[in-house]
C-alpha cells in the first residue's frame, strides 16, 4: 500500500497507521489503532466488493446516504486530493484503502492527553476539511456562491420555499463573516469570500473537536508515534 | 440584573427588612385576635337585630377573618419579594453571597422574630410544597432545557443520577447505622432500615438548591446540564427507595421478592413518569394547533396541561417531576412553532416569574422551619452525617466517572469531576420527604440531620463555588449569541457524522438521530403544527426567529441610537459580487400602474388615522402610532430606519405570502408605525422629486402579513406593495432599498398633492 519511511526506532507499524497519524503541520501524538483499521478495512471490502479500490457509484449505492441532502458532498469529500494530507489538489475517480483511511481519520477525537497546541492541531485538521467541503473550485476561498450553494443543499429538502430564502440566510451568513473578519469596509470595497483563515475565527467557538467526531473511532488508541 | 447604585440609600435594606417583620409580626397578631374574638363572629352580612336594641348603623367595620388565608398569603409573597429586591440594592452583599443564603438568612430571621413575639411560625408544609411551590421551578427548567446538550450526555446523566443515587444512599444509610452502633452515641434506637430510609432522603441532589447556586456562576454548559439533569432525574430513584423503605419500616422484613418488586416499580415509575408527561405534552402541541383565534389564552393551556401532568403523575407515585419535565421537552417545539410571539414571551416571563418566587419563598419557608421545628440535636449523628455526605458523594463521582470516561468521546476532566462532585447540593426536597417521615422517635433527630446538611451544602458550598470556579478556571458559559453560521454548521455538521456513519456502516448516535428527525418531520409535525410552518425546516425557523429579533431590536433602539458596532460598517454591496454598470435600482413601472398605485395610497393615508379597531378587552390591541411625535423627528427616524434595515432585512416577498396564521409581527411594540414609501419612481428619474415645500413624509412600512380584520384599503396597499415587490425580483433582492419620499398628500392638501404627482 505504498511505502513510506518509517521513523528509525520504531516497531513495525503499518505505513497506514503512521500515515494517517502524522499530518504535515503538526506534531502527531497518536493514530488510529490497529483494530479500528481492522474494522474499517472489513468494510472497504464490503462497499468495493472486494475489489481494489472505491468509485463514486460504490458510495451511491449506500442507502443510508440516500436520504441525505449533502451527499454529493460528503462523496467528493472522499475524491478530493486535498484531503489526504499530500498537499494535493484536484480530484480523483477512484481510490484505495489508504485514501479512505486517511480520510476517516479526520474523525477521530482529540485524546484527554493533548497539549492545547496538539488540540488546536486537530481542530485546524476538521475545520479545513469543512472548509474543503465548501470550497468547490479549490480557489482557498469559499465565495457567496458557494456559500449559497451549500445553504441551498442543506434546505434542498424544502423545495421552492428553500431555494430563496438560502440566497437570503447564506447573504446574511456572509455579512456576518465580513463584519467579523474585516471589521469596517470602506463602501466600495469588496470582500472576496472567506478565507481559511477567517473561517477559523468564524468557528473559533463552536468546539469543533468535541463535536466532529464519530464515536467508533473512539476506541482507546495506544499512543503510536513519540 | 445589574445591582442598582445607590449611594445614598444603602441603609435601606435593613430598614425594609424591619419594615417587613413588622408587616408579618402585625398580619399574625391580627390573626391571633381575630382567632380569639372567632367564636361570637358572625358572617357580617347577616347581622340580626334580634335582641331588639337597636344598634346604630356601622360605618366602619373590621372583618379580618373574610379574608385572612389570601392575606396571609399574599403578605408572604409581598416579603419574599421585597427582600429579593433588598439585596440586589445592596450590590456588595450580592456578589459575595448567593441569593438562596441570604433568604435562609431572611427566614430564620422572620422565624426568630415570629417566635420572640410568642406566636407559632409556619413550617413547609409537605403539601404546600410538593403541589405548589416545586411544580413552578421544575417547569420553568424543564421548559428551557437545552435539549441537544441533553440528550448527548444522556447516558452521564442517567449513570449519575441512577447509580449515583443508589450507591449514595446505601453508603450512607450503611455507614449512619454503624455510626449508630457506636456505644457513646447513644443511638441505639436507630435501626437499619431507619437509616436506610435516612440515606435515601439526604442523598439526592436537590434541582432547586443546584438551579439557585448553578445560575449565578454561568459554568460552562455541559457542566451546568451533567449536574441539573441529575438532580432531576433522580426524582424517581428517591420516590421508588422513599415509598420502598417506607413500606419495609411497617412490613418489618424483607425479602428478595420485595426488592426484585422494588427494581420493577423503579422502572415502573420512571417510564410511567415520562409517558405520562409526553401524553400531556402531546396534548397541548395539538391543542396549541387551533388557538390561532384565542391568542390571549396560549400561555394557560401550556401551563395547566404541565400542571396537570405533574398531578396525574403523583396521583400513581409516579416521579412527577420527570413527567413534568418530559411535558415540557415534549410541548415545547410544537408549541412555539404554533404561538404567537406575544404568547411565547409571556409564556417565558410568567414561567421566570413563577419559579422565581417559588424559589424565594422556599428557601424563606426553609428558614423559618428552622427556628420553628422542634429540634433533637445529636452531635454525633450531625457531625457523621455531614462528613459521610460528602465522603460519599466524592467517591461516587470519581468512581463512576472513571467507568463513564471509557464511553465517553468528550471526557470528563478532574475539574470537571470536582466541580460535579463539589455541586451536589442538597435543598428543600429532602427537607419536606423527611418531614413526611412518620416515626416520630428519630424523626426529629434526622430532620435536625437534614436541616443542617442542608445548610452546609447551602452555606458553605454554594458560597465557596464562585472562588472555586474562578480559581480553578474552570470553563465559563460561552456569551456569545447563536449566529447564523454555527447554526449552518451545526446542521451542516449533523448530516456530515450521519453520513459518515453511513459509510461506515456504524449505527451510532448521529444514525438515530437522524432516523427521529426525519420520522418526526414526516408525521409528528403535520399533526402538531399549524399551518406552513410544519413543513418549514429548522434553519429557516431559526433564520426567521433571528431576524425578527434583529428587527424588534432595530426598532426598539429608536432614533438615533447605537447600533451593533459589529455590523455597522458592512452592508451588503460589500458582499455582493460587483456587477458591470449598476442598473437602476428602482423598477420601471407603467404609467397606469403608477397612477393606479398613487390614488390607492392617497385612500389609504386618509383612513390610517383612523385604523383603530374596535375596543375588546379580550383582544390584543396595537394602537397606530398616533399624533404626537413630530413630523420632522419621524422623518429622520423612517430614513434612519430605512438604512438599518436595508443592511439586515433581507425578507424575500414570498415570506409575506404565507397565510395569516403566521405570527411573526413586525408591529413592533414601541408602534412607531412607519409606512414606508413604495419605491415609484417616474421614468424620467428624478424630476418628480417632491416639491420641497411640502415634505410631508409618510410611508408604509408593511412588512408583516395582513391581520384578517384590517380595513380592504390597508389590504389593497399590502398587495400593491407585494406586487411591485415582486417585480423587484429580478434585480438582486438585497440591494439597498432605495426609497423615494412621497409628499404627503393628506386631507386638507388633496389639490396641492395631486398636482405634484403629474406626470
Amino acid at each position: 500500500m505504498g511505502a513510506l519511511q518509517s521513523a528509525p526506532g520504531q516497531p513495525e507499524y503499518t505505513d497506514l497507521a503512521e500515515k494517517t497519524g502524522c499530518p504535515r503541520f503538526s506534531p502527531c501524538v497518536f493514530s488510529v489503532s490497529f483494530e479500528q483499521i481492522a474494522v474499517l478495512h472489513k468494510r472497504f471490502k464490503q462497499l468495493s466488493h472486494n475489489e481494489e479500490t472505491l468509485r463514486r457509484d460504490h458510495f451511491e449505492k449506500i442507502p443510508d446516504l440516500a436520504c441525505n441532502p449533502i451527499r454529493a458532498q460528503i462523496i467528493g469529500a472522499f475524491f478530493d486530493k486535498r484531503n489526504y494530507r499530500q498537499n494535493g489538489e484536484g480530484s480523483v475517480e477512484e481510490i484505495g484503502f489508504e485514501e479512505f483511511l486517511v480520510v476517516m481519520s479526520h474523525f477521530r477525537p482529540p485524546s484527554m492527553h493533548f497539549t492545547e497546541e496538539q488540540r488546536e492541531g486537530i481542530r485546524r485538521e476538521k475545520l479545513r476539511f469543512l472548509f474543503n467541503m465548501h470550497d468547490t473550485d479549490n480557489d482557498g476561498t469559499i465565495t457567496l456562491e458557494e456559500y449559497r450553494h451549500v445553504v441551498e443543499e442543506l434546505l434542498s429538502r424544502s423545495g421552492a420555499l428553500g431555494k430563496e430564502t438560502a440566497k437570503s440566510i447564506a447573504d446574511a451568513a456572509m455579512l456576518e463573516v465580513a463584519s467579523i473578519s474585516m471589521g469596517h469596509m470602506e463602501p466600495d470595497e469588496f470582500y472576496e469570500g472567506i478565507t481559511f483563515e477567517h473561517f477559523l475565527k468564524l468557528l473559533d467557538g463552536f468546539e469543533i473537536e468535541s463535536k466532529m467526531n464519530i464515536r467508533f473511532l473512539n476506541m482507546d488508541t495506544a499512543t503510536m508515534c513519540k | 440584573g445589574a445591582p442598582l447604585r445607590l449611594p445614598l440609600r444603602t441603609g435601606s435594606g435593613p430598614v425594609l427588612l424591619l419594615l417587613l417583620l413588622l408587616l408579618v409580626s402585625v398580619g399574625s397578631a391580627i390573626h391571633d385576635a381575630v382567632s380569639g374574638t372567632n367564636g361570637t363572629n358572625v358572617d357580617p352580612h347577616h347581622q340580626s337585630n334580634s335582641s331588639g336594641t337597636k344598634k346604630p348603623f356601622p360605618v366602619l367595620s373590621f372583618n379580618y377573618d373574610h379574608v385572612r388565608m389570601p392575606f396571609e398569603i399574599s403578605l408572604w409573597i409581598l416579603l419574599a419579594l421585597l427582600m429579593k429586591l433588598g439585596f440586589h440594592i445592596i450590590p456588595r452583599v450580592s456578589h459575595v453571597v448567593p441569593e438562596s443564603c441570604l433568604l435562609i438568612v431572611v427566614g430564620l430571621l422572620v422565624g426568630g422574630f415570629i417566635k420572640a413575639i410568642g406566636e407559632e411560625a409556619p413550617i413547609l408544609d409537605s403539601k404546600l410544597f410538593f403541589l405548589y411551590l416545586l411544580p413552578p421551578i421544575i417547569l420553568d427548567a424543564g421548559y428551557f432545557l437545552p435539549i441537544r446538550a441533553f440528550t448527548e450526555n444522556m447516558g452521564t446523566i442517567l449513570v449519575f443520577a441512577v447509580v449515583g443515587t443508589l450507591w449514595n444512599s446505601f453508603f450512607i444509610g450503611g455507614m449512619m447505622y454503624g455510626v449508630c452502633q457506636i456505644e457513646s452515641a447513644q443511638l441505639g434506637a436507630v435501626d437499619l432500615l431507619s437509616c436506610l430510609h435516612f440515606g435515601c432522603i439526604i442523598s439526592a441532589v436537590d434541582p432547586v438548591a443546584v438551579l439557585a447556586v448553578f445560575e449565578e456562576i454561568h459554568i460552562h454548559e455541559l457542566l451546568y446540564i451533567l449536574v441539573f439533569g441529575e438532580s432531576l432525574l433522580n426524582d424517581a430513584v428517591t420516590v421508588v427507595l422513599y415509598h420502598l423503605f417506607e413500606e419495609f419500616s411497617h412490613a418489618g422484613t424483607v425479602t428478595v421478592g420485595d426488592a426484585f418488586l422494588g427494581v420493577i416499580c423503579f422502572f415502573v415509575v420512571s417510564l410511567g413518569g415520562i409517558m405520562v408527561g409526553a401524553i400531556y405534552g402531546l396534548l397541548g402541541a395539538f391543542t396549541s394547533r387551533f388557538t390561532s383565534h384565542t391568542r390571549v389564552i396560549e400561555p394557560l393551556f401550556v401551563f395547566l396541561y404541565s400542571y396537570m401532568a405533574y398531578l396525574s403523575a403523583e396521583v400513581f407515585h409516579l416521579s412527577g417531576i420527570m413527567s413534568l419535565i418530559a411535558c415540557g421537552v415534549m410541548m415545547r417545539p410544537y408549541v412555539e412553532a404554533n404561538i404567537s410571539h406575544k404568547s411565547y414571551t409571556t409564556i417565558k416571563y410568567f414561567l421566570k416569574m413563577w419559579s422565581s418566587v417559588s424559589e424565594t419563598l422556599i428557601f424563606i419557608f426553609l428558614g423559618v422551619s428552622t427556628v420553628a421545628g422542634p429540634h433533637a440535636w445529636n452531635w454525633t449523628f450531625v457531625i457523621f452525617t455531614v462528613i459521610i455526605c460528602l465522603v460519599s458523594r466524592v467517591l461516587g463521582v470519581i468512581g463512576l466517572t472513571y467507568v463513564i470516561n471509557k464511553f465517553r468521546i468528550v471526557k470528563l476532566t478532574k475539574k470537571d469531576q470536582f466541580i460535579v462532585a463539589y455541586g451536589g447540593l442538597r435543598g428543600a426536597i429532602a427537607f419536606s420527604l423527611g418531614f413526611l417521615l412518620t416515626n416520630s422517635q428519630v424523626k426529629h433527630m434526622f430532620l435536625t440531620a437534614i436541616i443542617t446538611v442542608i445548610f452546609f451544602t447551602v452555606f458553605v458550598q454554594g458560597m465557596t463555588i464562585r472562588p472555586l470556579v474562578e480559581l480553578l478556571a474552570v470553563k465559563r458559559k460561552k456569551e456569545s449569541k447563536r449566529s447564523i453560521n454555527e447554526e449552518i454548521h451545526t446542521q451542516f455538521l449533523d448530516h456530515l457524522l450521519t453520513g459518515i456513519e453511513g459509510i461506515c456502516g456504524h449505527y451510532g448516535h448521529h444514525h438515530w438521530k437522524d432516523k427521529l428527525n426525519r420520522f418526526n418531520k414526516t408525521y409528528v409535525k403535520r399533526w402538531l403544527i399549524a399551518g406552513d410552518r410544519s413543513t418549514e425546516p429548522q434553519l429557516i425557523s431559526f433564520y426567521n426567529k433571528l431576524e425578527m429579533k434583529q428587527a424588534i431590536m432595530l426598532v426598539e433602539s429608536g432614533s438615533g441610537a447605537k447600533l451593533p458596532t459589529t455590523v455597522s460598517a458592512i452592508s451588503m454591496q460589500n458582499v455582493q459580487p460587483k456587477e458591470a454598470p449598476r442598473q437602476r435600482v428602482i423598477p420601471t413601472i407603467s404609467k397606469s400602474r403608477e397612477q393606479e398605485i398613487r390614488k390607492i395610497l392617497r385612500a389609504n393615508l386618509q383612513n390610517t388615522r383612523q385604523r383603530l379597531r374596535s375596543y375588546s378587552r379580550h383582544d390584543l390591541m396595537i394602537d397606530p402610532f398616533e399624533d404626537n411625535m413630530s413630523e420632522i423627528r419621524f422623518r429622520r427616524q423612517k430614513v434612519e430606519m430605512q438604512r438599518r434595515m436595508s443592511h439586515y432585512l433581507t425578507v424575500p416577498a414570498n415570506r409575506q405570502e404565507t397565510p395569516p396564521v403566521r405570527k411573526v409581527c413586525f408591529e413592533p411594540e414601541h408602534q412607531v408605525y412607519n409606512y414606508d414609501a413604495i419605491a415609484i419612481e417616474s421614468p424620467r428619474g428624478r424630476d418628480s422629486r417632491p416639491t420641497p415645500s411640502s415634505p410631508n413624509d409618510v410611508s408604509l412600512l408593511n412588512e408583516s402579513p395582513q391581520k384578517p380584520n384590517q380595513s380592504s384599503t390597508t389590504r389593497a396597499a399590502g398587495d400593491v406593495e407585494l406586487r411591485v415587490k415582486t417585480e423587484d425580483e429580478q434585480e438582486e433582492q438585497d440591494q439597498l432599498k432605495l426609497s423615494r419620499c412621497l409628499s404627503d398628500p393628506g386631507p386638507n392638501q388633496e389639490g396641492e398633492g395631486g398636482s405634484s404627482f403629474r406626470s
